[in-house]
């Protein structure tokens, strides 16, 4: 097969470097879809560009078109106007075979081939691209690897002895396989159970801080667009743009009532989930370790304006709080002394995780510990309502200056074309 | 002559009666088998073409074997033509009609994924689909089988090859002393073939579909 041959060498060189090919951009330039009798097109003009190496959600309510305008970047379905481009390569008319072999995809229930092994799906594009058997075998420990199976348990299974979770994973690797630059995801975690979805999305992250490759994702699930994506596009009916912005900037600034009607109540709490514990400013308690002097905690006690001690234990992790007054009855006992420990934040924990805590904690206080469990600081009621208040501000300011700028260009833009050279100046 | 004795005395004609009928069915089978799956994988798509061949093969099927076969006298000849014609015929419908249910029944979204990945188009129907559709295609084959071993029968009408002979010679000579026995002898050979076809199916089955998706 003469067509084989040609896309084994443009094949080989996106694999060249594995693991270490980035994304490439994608842009889409007036993208439409009409499909013949139906007066309104289904994709109507989008226009977008997204970055090398950035995930981008396509998000809106059934039936806009996210799914249609994604299955035109890989042209499963043909567009009938406008052009899309691939690392600023034009791909609108190339053989759309060709097209796909470079852009990895994965759909929904992952749609592995039950006739075939797993590790004969993830070879499909690896063989249709003529890599040797070696270099097969290898990508493919390599790949079940990379998704967290054991290449030596899954490699030989058949699909169906897989549970939803590891099939997902399984086409998640065969869309990776040749490494191609951009990677499709059409509602891929839409069929698996609500726990087993929240772990496939953290492996997703995990994977993506490797790879770096420009990921396109469709859902209609507004928290995970959150969770995984750099930028969202939420998408109203023919695949109208309502707003293609960062996560934080839709959810406190929304274009407009269709978008925050898609976000949904809850904006500030959903605010949560992007901030981490280690940025924001965490409170300095007073604290004493298990090895110091009785004398030296009851002074420390008495000189700390807080009613509270932090005691350490013998490795700096927060092991118990001490009031005024428990010492003394306990009779100056440290072992019987105070109130455990229960429940510690890490600083990679997110300031959503951080107010569970605090709010379960019955004095409305955690303590946050480093990577080995020690000690950093304590994060209560008051410092998560202050870094709210100021993250979202933050998130306001940007967003008014980024409108600002965007109304900014645009009207140089209008001036340009008025003056007669702006159709040039453009192309 | 008792039955045994029968069959001791005329085994090795009987033997080769019962060849050349398995011969006939096979070799009408293979064809049967290829122009089948062709035709059906022409025609799924499309839901006027898909009825079309259903229909028309379902028809030739409703014409009686022993008058396909006088039919086919006059225009071909005798002997071994307007058997195989007949029953490559007759082999078709339950291979067209599982072919297309088969191929129709292939989950729309492994195509999707198939084209997806950047298969062509014909790797999309050697590697998915019919992989996939291949058990009801073979169920298909099983039943043509079935069904061409009493039709081949029929042939030796036309002066064809196979058992057909044997039983039609003692339909012919019935009241004379072998006749009953040629007639048993040709109708249990025909059973028995059958039965040997239908096993090696199973093994065939066995050997083709693959694990992940036998039942």
């Amino acid at each position: 097969m003469p067509e084989t041959s040609g896309a084994g060498t443009t094949g080989a060189t996106a694999g060249a470097g594995t693991g270490a090919t980035t994304g490439a951009t994608i842009e889409l330039e007036n993208l439409s879809k009409r499909y013949p009798g139906n007066p309104n097109p289904a994709v109507d003009n989008v226009n977008m560009e997204i970055k090398a190496g950035e995930t981008v959600i396509f998000v809106g309510p059934s039936g806009c078109g996210k799914s249609t305008t994604l299955k035109m970047i890989n042209r499963l379905i043909e567009p009938t106007g406008g052009r899309i481009r691939i690392n600023g390569e034009d791909v609108t008319d190339i053989d759309p075979v060709k097209l796909r072999r470079k852009v990895g995809y994965a759909i929904q229930s992952a749609g592995l081939f039950p006739h075939m092994t797993v590790a004969q799906n993830i070879a499909l594009v690896p063989r249709m691209i003529g890599w040797s058997k070696a270099r097969i075998a290898s990508r493919v420990e390599e790949l079940l690897d990379l998704v967290g199976l054991d290449p030596g348990e899954f490699h030989g299974r058949y699909p169906r002895q897989l549970s939803g979770g590891q099939q997902q994973r399984v086409g998640v690797a065969r869309a990776l396989a040749a490494d191609p630059p951009v990677l499709l995801m059409d509602e891929p975690f839409g069929a698996v159970d609500p726990i087993t979805r929240d772990h496939l999305q953290d492996e997703l992250i995990r994977l993506q801080h490797e790879l770096h490759k420009t990921i396109v994702f469709v859902t209609h699930d507004f928290d995970e667009a959150i969770k995984l994506g750099d930028r969202i596009a939420v998408l109203r009916e023919r695949s109208h743009i309502a707003q293609f912005d960062t996560p934080e900037a839709i959810l406190t600034n929304p274009a407009d009532d269709f978008v925050s009607g898609f976000v949904g109540a809850g904006a500030a709490l959903k605010r949560l989930n992007l901030t981490r514990v280690r940025d924001v400013e965490v409170t300095d308690y007073p604290t004493v370790t298990v090895d110091d002097p009785l004398q030296e905690i009851f002074n420390r006690l008495r000189s700390s304006g807080t009613n509270e001690i932090l005691l350490l234990d013998k490795r700096g992790r927060p092991y118990k709080w001490l009031r005024r007054g428990d010492l003394m009855r306990a009779r100056g006992s440290l072992a019987r002394a105070g109130t455990l420990v229960h429940d510690t934040v890490t600083r990679d924990a997110t300031l959503r995780d951080a107010l569970e805590a605090v709010l379960i904690d019955n004095a409305g206080r955690v303590a946050v510990t480093g990577r080995r469990g020690e000690y950093t600081g304590v994060v209560d009621m008051e410092t998560l309502m202050n870094s709210v208040h100021e993250l979202l501000e933050a998130d306001r300011l940007e967003a008014l200056e980024a409108q600002h700028e965007l109304e900014g260009a645009r009207a140089d833009r209008t001036h340009a074309e008025q003056e007669g050279n702006g159709g040039e100046a453009k192309a | 002559m008792s039955f045994w004795e029968y069959l001791g005395n005329r085994h090795q004609q009987l033997l080769t009666d019962a060849y050349q009928h398995a011969s006939a069915v096979f070799q009408c089978m293979v064809v049967a088998t290829l122009l089948g799956v062709l035709i059906g994988v022409a025609t799924y798509r499309s839901d006027l073409a898909g009825n079309l061949a259903t229909i028309s093969t379902s028809t030739i099927l409703t014409i009686p074997s022993l008058a396909m076969i006088g039919l086919l006298i006059p225009i071909v000849g005798l002997g071994v033509a307007p058997t195989v014609i007949a029953l490559t015929l007759y082999g078709l419908l339950p291979i067209v009609r599982n072919a297309i249910v088969g191929l129709r029944g292939v989950d729309p979204s492994l195509v999707d994924a198939a084209r997806g990945i950047g298969m062509s188009r014909p790797a999309q129907l050697l590697r998915v689909e019919l992989p996939l559709a291949w058990p009801p295609i073979l169920t298909g084959i099983r039943v043509s089988t079935q069904m061409l071993m009493g039709i081949a029968a029929i042939a030796a009408y036309a002066s064809g090859p196979g058992l057909g002979n044997v039983i039609f010679r003692g339909l012919a000579s019935l009241g004379s002393a072998n006749a009953l026995n040629q007639v048993l002898a040709g109708t249990l050979g025909i059973i028995v073939l059958a039965l040997l076809f239908d096993a090696a199916y199973v093994l065939l089955g066995r050997l083709t579909i693959p694990r992940g998706i036998r039942a």
